[in-house]
C-alpha cells in the first residue's frame, strides 16, 4: 500500500522527471509530508484489521495510540476460539495465557461467538472451565467446546464442568447454537439452559453425554421451538422426542445426526423407533437430513432396517453384514449419502444393483473394505449416472471378472459418470 | 594426465547398472571404491540392528564381487565432510564419481562435497540412477511441482515414456584398464566392520530373514520373475496368511539400499509381461511398486520438510495427541490387540512386513485409534524397518494418516475386524505371538472376550499374560472419525453433511493429459469428450464456498492454530 501512494504523490508532484529516480523521490516525500497512518478513521481501520489474523493485530496495535484503540474495538472481539493445549500432550501451540486474562478483562461483554478447542489433558479442560466461569457479563449467541484428541471434559469432576457450562446458560439468555459433545453435561443442567434460552436455540449437539438421559433432551425439544439443528445419541431417541420435534409449535426440523454406539459388545438391546414417528417427522419436516453414523458389531444390528426409515446420510465405522446392506436398499428411499467401513469378502453386488434401484436420491457413496465385481460396479454406477458427485471407492474393492479388468474399469465408470474417475488408492511397497 | 577415481557408494549398492561407476572407470589409472560410514550413528540414531546387518551383507557383498575384478571396497569410517579432504590429499584423487541422491538432506550435503572437490581440482560426475526417471523433469512437468495425486502422476510418467535402460555390470576388462591399490592392512583400516565392533551384541540375534547385497538381490530377481511367469497373472494377487510372511522373492529392501536396480527390475518386468501377453503392451498398474517409490520420491526431492507436520506445506495439521507411553505399547507390540501386536513384533524381528500389515498399524496408531502423531511412526518404521528411506516412509506415512495426498478418511482398519478377514486361519498370529497360540480361532484376534474358562485353559490370561486392549475401539473410532471431519471441513470451508465431501479434491487431478494407447481401447468415446469436460471436472462436487485459483497445486493448509476472530469464519 505504501508503493502505491508513493505513485499517487508521484504522479501529481513533478511533471518534468521521469521515472528515473525513484528514491529521491521518497527521500523528499518523507521530509515533505508527515505520517497519516496514525490519523486514519477508525472504520477503516476496523476493515483492515478484520482481515488480518491475531498475531499481526497484536503487533499493529503495538504502533501507535490510535491503533491500539482500534485493536480493542468491540467488532474485533465479537469471535474468538480459545485453544488449550499443553506441550506435553499437544503439538500445538495454545492462545497466549496473557492475551486470555485481557480478553476477560477488556471484552468479555462483546464476546458472542465462542469457542474453545481443548487437548487431551485435563488441565486444559479445567483452563476452559475457568474461563467460562468468568464470562459473567456475556451474552454468548453461540459456544463450543471442542475436545481436539481424547475428551478431557469428560475427565473433570462433573459438577466443576457443570457450575461453568452453567454460568453461560444463566447469563447468556440468548444462546443460538450449544455443541457440547463429549462433556459430561446432565439433565439439570439442559433444563438450566432451557429455561434461559429456550427462544433462541437453534443447535444442539450433544453426542455421547453419557449423563443425559430420554427426559433430558425431551425438556428441551418440548422448550425450544426455534430447534432446527440437533446431534444425539441413540440411547436419548424416542418416539416421544420425535413426535415433539414434529409438533406444530416446532420450526422445520433440518438436521438430526445420531450415533448408534454399541456400549458393551453384544450386550446392549437397542430399542425400536415406531415407524409412525419417522413419519410424523418427515411430514413436518419433509427436507430434514437424517444423519446416522452407526459403531456397531455385526450382530447388533438386529433392530435396525426393519422398517423404512428417512435417512439421508448414513455411515458405517465397522464391518455391516451384506444382509443389514440389503436392508439398507429396502428401506431408506431418501438415502443421499451411504459410506461403508468395511464389509468383508463376499461381494455385495446385489445389494448396490438394488440400493441404485430404490435410493432414487443417492448422490454419495464410500466403500472401504469390501468387494464388488466390476461388472456389478459398472451396473451400479450406470443406473445413478451423473446424480452420483461423490465415489470414493478403494481400489482393493473391484474385483476384475470376465467382462472387466481393472484397467479397463475405470473407463467404463468414467463414461457414466461423465467425469474421469478413478478409485481410491494405498501405497505398495 | 593420470586420472586417479574414487567411486563413493551410499545408495546404490551394486556394480550392475551403476552410471557412476562406469564414468569413474572411463580412462581411470586407478580406481578406489568408498563408503563413507560414520559409526557414531550406530550406537544413537534410528536405525536398528536389521538395518545396519542388512548394510553390512550388502557392503560385504560389494567386497566379494570388486574382490573378483581384482579390486576391493574401501569403508571409511568418519563423516564425508571430513573424509574427503584427506583421501584426496593421501590418494591424489582427480575425479570423484557417485550416484545422484534426491533427497534434501543428501541434495545439501552432496552440494557441499562437489564445491569442496572444486577447491581440491577434483572433478566430480553425478548420475541418476536410484530412480526410474528424472524427477526434476517429471517436476517440470507438472508445472513445477510435484504431483500430490498418484493418477496424476501416472499420466505424468505415461508422457514420459520408457525409462532409461540399465546399463550392464562392470566387466573385469574394464576394471583390468585401471588398478586398485590394496594394501596388505586393507581389512584393517577399509574393512567392512562387523555388528559387534559397532557395538551391538549378537548373541541373541535370530538369523537375519533377509540377506543383503547385490547377489541376494539378484538372485531374488530371479526368481521372483519365475513365479510371476508361472502364475501367468500380472494382477493383484489375493493376500492370505503367505503374503503376510516375508516373502523369498520380496525386493523392497534392495532396491532401498540400491542393491538391486530399479530400471532393471522395470524391464524386466516389462519384458516378461511382453513374452507372456504377447499383444498388449504392459499397464502402468504392473509397476505399481516401483512408481509408487518414485512418487514420493518426487514429492519429497525439493521440500526439506517432508518428514514433518509443522513447516510441511503439503501437510494437514491435525492436533495428535503427544503420549510417549502409548506409542511405547504400539512400537513394543504391546497394545493388547493381537493383529497389531504380531505385526509390530515381526517388523521388529525380522525388519519386513507385508503393506497390508503396514496400513493396519499406521492406521491403529494415528487417525484410526491411538491419535497419535505420523511423526512417531514414521521414526519406528525407519529404525526398524529395512524398505523405509527418508522420502517413501515420511509419504507414506502422511498417506496413511490422512494428513496429504487428498485421502478419504472414512476407512477406517478395524484391529480386530482386518486381522481376521486377512488372515482367518490365525496363524500369522501364533506365528509371532506365541502366547497366544492355543486360543481358538473364534477368539484370537479377540482374547479379551474368551471367557475366563477358556483363558485359562490355554493357559494365557488376559491381564496377566496378555495385556488387555490399551483403547475400546468403537468409542475411539467414533471420536476420531469426528476429529478427522472437524480438522477437513475447517480446511476446504466444507459446510455440508457429507462426509465423503469434506476431502477438498485437487484441480490437477481434473486436468489430465491424453493417455497412451494401452488404456484406450475402450475410452474413444471419452476421449473425445474430454475437452468439453473439463468446465464440468472443475465444478465436481465442489460446494460454492470452495473456489480454488486454478493455478493451486497444493492443499491450503490449515494455518497453526492463532485463535482468529475474524468473523467469516466464526459462524456456527
Amino acid at each position: 500500500m505504501k508503493r502505491v501512494l508513493q505513485g499517487d504523490e508521484d504522479d501529481s508532484s513533478t511533471s518534468s522527471e521521469g521515472p528515473t529516480e525513484p528514491r529521491k523521490k521518497v527521500r523528499q516525500l518523507d521530509d515533505e509530508a508527515p505520517s497519516t497512518w496514525g490519523h486514519l478513521p477508525q472504520e477503516i481501520l476496523l476493515h483492515v484489521f478484520q482481515h488480518l489474523p491475531l498475531l499481526d493485530r497484536a503487533y499493529a496495535s503495538q504502533v501507535c495510540r490510535s491503533w491500539n484503540e482500534a485493536f480493542h474495538m468491540p467488532e474485533l472481539w465479537r469471535c474468538f476460539e480459545f485453544e488449550l493445549n499443553q506441550p506435553a500432550t499437544s503439538y500445538l501451540k495454545a492462545t497466549h495465557p496473557d492475551l486470555i486474562k485481557q480478553i476477560i478483562k477488556r471484552h468479555s461483554n462483546h464476546l458472542q461467538y465462542v469457542s474453545f478447542k481443548v487437548d487431551s489433558s485435563t488441565e486444559s479442560a479445567e483452563a476452559a472451565c475457568g474461563i467460562l466461569s468468568q464470562l459473567v457479563n456475556c451474552s454468548l449467541k453461540t459456544l463450543g467446546l471442542i475436545s481436539t484428541a481424547r475428551p478431557s471434559f469428560m475427565e473433570l469432576p462433573k459438577s466443576h464442568f457443570i457450575s461453568a457450562l452453567t454460568v453461560v446458560f444463566v447469563n447468556s439468555k440468548s444462546l443460538s447454537s450449544l455443541k457440547i459433545d463429549d462433556t459430561p453435561v446432565d439433565d439439570p443442567s439442559l433444563k438450566v439452559l432451557v429455561a434461559n434460552n429456550s427462544d433462541t436455540l437453534k443447535l444442539l449437539k450433544m453426542s455421547s453425554c453419557p449423563h443425559v438421559s430420554p427426559a433430558g433432551i425431551l425438556c428441551v425439544a418440548d422448550q425450544c421451538h426455534g430447534l432446527r439443528e440437533l446431534a444425539l445419541n441413540y440411547h436419548l431417541l424416542s418416539d416421544e422426542l420425535l413426535l415433539a420435534l414434529s409438533s406444530e409449535k416446532h420450526v422445520h426440523l433440518e438436521h438430526l445426526r445420531i450415533d448408534v454406539v454399541s456400549e458393551n459388545p453384544g450386550q446392549t438391546q437397542f430399542h425400536t423407533i415406531k415407524k409412525s414417528s419417522w413419519d410424523a417427522m418427515v411430514r413436518h419436516s419433509p427436507k430434514f437430513n437424517l444423519v446416522m453414523y452407526f459403531f456397531l458389531y455385526e450382530d447388533e444390528f438386529g433392530p435396525f432396517f426393519r422398517d423404512e426409515i428417512p435417512v439421508t446420510h448414513l455411515y458405517f465405522g465397522r464391518s455391516v453384514s451384506k444382509d443389514v446392506l440389503g436392508r439398507v436398499g429396502l428401506t431408506c428411499p431418501r438415502l443421499v449419502e451411504l459410506v461403508v467401513c468395511a464389509n468383508g469378502l463376499r461381494p455385495l453386488d446385489e445389494e448396490l444393483i438394488r440400493i441404485a434401484e430404490r435410493c432414487q436420491q443417492l448422490s454419495a457413496i464410500g466403500l472401504g473394505e469390501c468387494e464388488v465385481s466390476c461388472s456389478a460396479f459398472v451396473e451400479f454406477v450406470k443406473m445413478c449416472g451423473r446424480r452420483l458427485s461423490q465415489l470414493s471407492i478403494m481400489e482393493e474393492v473391484l474385483i476384475p471378472d470376465h467382462k472387466y479388468s481393472l484397467d479397463e474399469i475405470h473407463w467404463e465408470v468414467s463414461k457414466h459418470l461423465g467425469r474421469v474417475w478413478f478409485p481410491d488408492m494405498m501405497p505398495t511397497w | 594426465m593420470v586420472v586417479n577415481s574414487v567411486h563413493w557408494f551410499r545408495k546404490g549398492l551394486r556394480l550392475h547398472d551403476n552410471p557412476a561407476l562406469q564414468e569413474a572407470l572411463k580412462g581411470a589409472d586407478t580406481l578406489r571404491c568408498v563408503y563413507v560410514l560414520d559409526p557414531w550413528f550406530a550406537g544413537s540414531a534410528n536405525v536398528g540392528v536389521n538395518r545396519w546387518r542388512f548394510l553390512l551383507e550388502s557392503l560385504e557383498d560389494l567386497d566379494a564381487c570388486l574382490r573378483k575384478l581384482n579390486s576391493r571396497l574401501f569403508v571409511v569410517r568418519g563423516q564425508p565432510a571430513d573424509v574427503f579432504p584427506r583421501l584426496f590429499k593421501e590418494w591424489g584423487v582427480t575425479r570423484l564419481t557417485f550416484e545422484y541422491d534426491s533427497e534434501p538432506y543428501g541434495k545439501e550435503r552432496d552440494a557441499a562435497i562437489i564445491k569442496m572437490a572444486q577447491e581440491f581440482g577434483v572433478e566430480t560426475v553425478v548420475k541418476k540412477s536410484h530412480t526410474l526417471y528424472d524427477l526434476d523433469r517429471i517436476i517440470e512437468m507438472n508445472n513445477s511441482s510435484p504431483p500430490l495425486t498418484f493418477k496424476r502422476f501416472q499420466a505424468i510418467v505415461n508422457r514420459l515414456g520408457l525409462p532409461r535402460k540399465p546399463l550392464p555390470t562392470v566387466t573385469r576388462q574394464q576394471m583390468d584398464g585401471c588398478w586398485t591399490d590394496v594394501s596388505m592392512n586393507h581389512d584393517e583400516r577399509f574393512g567392512v566392520p562387523t555388528l559387534e565392533e559397532l557395538g551391538f551384541k549378537t548373541q541373541e540375534l535370530s538369523p537375519a530373514v533377509w540377506k543383503g547385497g547385490e547377489t541376494e538381490a539378484l538372485e531374488r530377481l530371479k526368481k521372483h520373475l519365475d513365479r510371476k511367469a508361472w502364475v501367468a497373472n500380472f494382477e493383484r494377487p489375493q493376500i492370505n496368511v503367505c503374503s503376510l510372511m516375508a516373502s523369498p522373492t520380496g525386493l523392497s529392501p534392495y532396491l532401498r539400499f540400491g542393491c538391486l536396480s530399479c530400471r532393471l527390475f522395470y524391464y524386466e518386468l516389462r519384458d516378461l509381461y511382453l513374452k507372456v501377453r504377447k499383444h498388449s503392451s504392459p499397464p502402468l498398474s504392473l509397476f505399481g511398486q516401483l512408481l509408487w517409490r518414485e512418487f514420493f520420491y518426487t514429492a519429497a526431492t525439493n521440500n526439506p520438510n517432508f518428514d514433518r507436520m509443522e513447516g510441511n506445506p503439503i501437510c494437514v495439521q491435525i492436533p495428535w495427541d503427544h503420549n510417549p507411553e502409548a506409542l511405547a505399547k504400539w512400537a513394543e507390540g504391546r497394545t493388547g490387540f493381537p493383529w497389531i501386536d504380531a505385526i509390530m513384533t515381526q517388523l521388529r524381528q525380522e525388519g519386513w512386513i507385508h503393506h497390508l500389515a503396514r496400513h493396519a498399524v499406521a492406521c491403529f496408531l494415528t487417525r484410526g485409534d491411538l491419535w497419535l502423531s505420523w511423526e512417531s511412526g514414521m521414526r519406528v518404521f525407519e529404525e526398524l524397518l529395512l524398505d523405509a528411506d527418508w522420502s517413501v516412509n515420511a509419504g507414506s506415512w502422511m498417506w496413511l494418516s490422512c494428513s496429504a495426498f487428498f485421502q478419504q478418511f472414512f476407512h477406517c482398519y478395524c484391529p480386530v475386524g482386518f486381522g481376521r478377514r486377512t488372515d482367518p486361519s490365525g496363524d500369522y498370529i501364533r506365528k509371532y505371538i506365541p502366547k497366544l497360540r492355543d486360543y481358538p480361532n473364534r477368539y484370537i484376534y479377540e482374547p479379551w472376550n474368551a471367557p475366563e474358562s477358556v483363558q485359562k485353559a490355554v493357559n494365557c490370561v488376559v491381564g496377566v499374560d496378555y495385556p488387555r486392549p490399551m483403547i475400546n475401539h468403537a468409542e475411539v473410532s467414533r471420536l476420531n472419525i469426528e476429529r478427522m471431519k472437524q480438522v477437513y471441513q475447517q480446511l476446504s470451508h466444507y459446510k455440508g453433511l457429507s462426509l465423503l465431501a469434506s476431502v477438498p479434491t485437487i484441480q490437477e487431478e481434473a486436468e489430465l493429459p491424453r493417455s497412451d494407447d494401452s488404456q484406450s481401447h475402450n475410452s474413444s468415446d471419452v476421449q473425445s469428450d474430454e475437452p468439453s469436460k473439463k468446465a464440468s471436472l472443475g465444478k465436481r462436487e465442489r460446494p460454492s464456498e470452495l473456489q480454488r485459483p486454478p493455478a493451486c497445486t497444493q492443499p491450503k493448509v490449515q494455518r497453526r492454530s492463532t485463535a482468529e476472530g475474524s468473523s467469516s469464519k466464526q459462524q456456527y
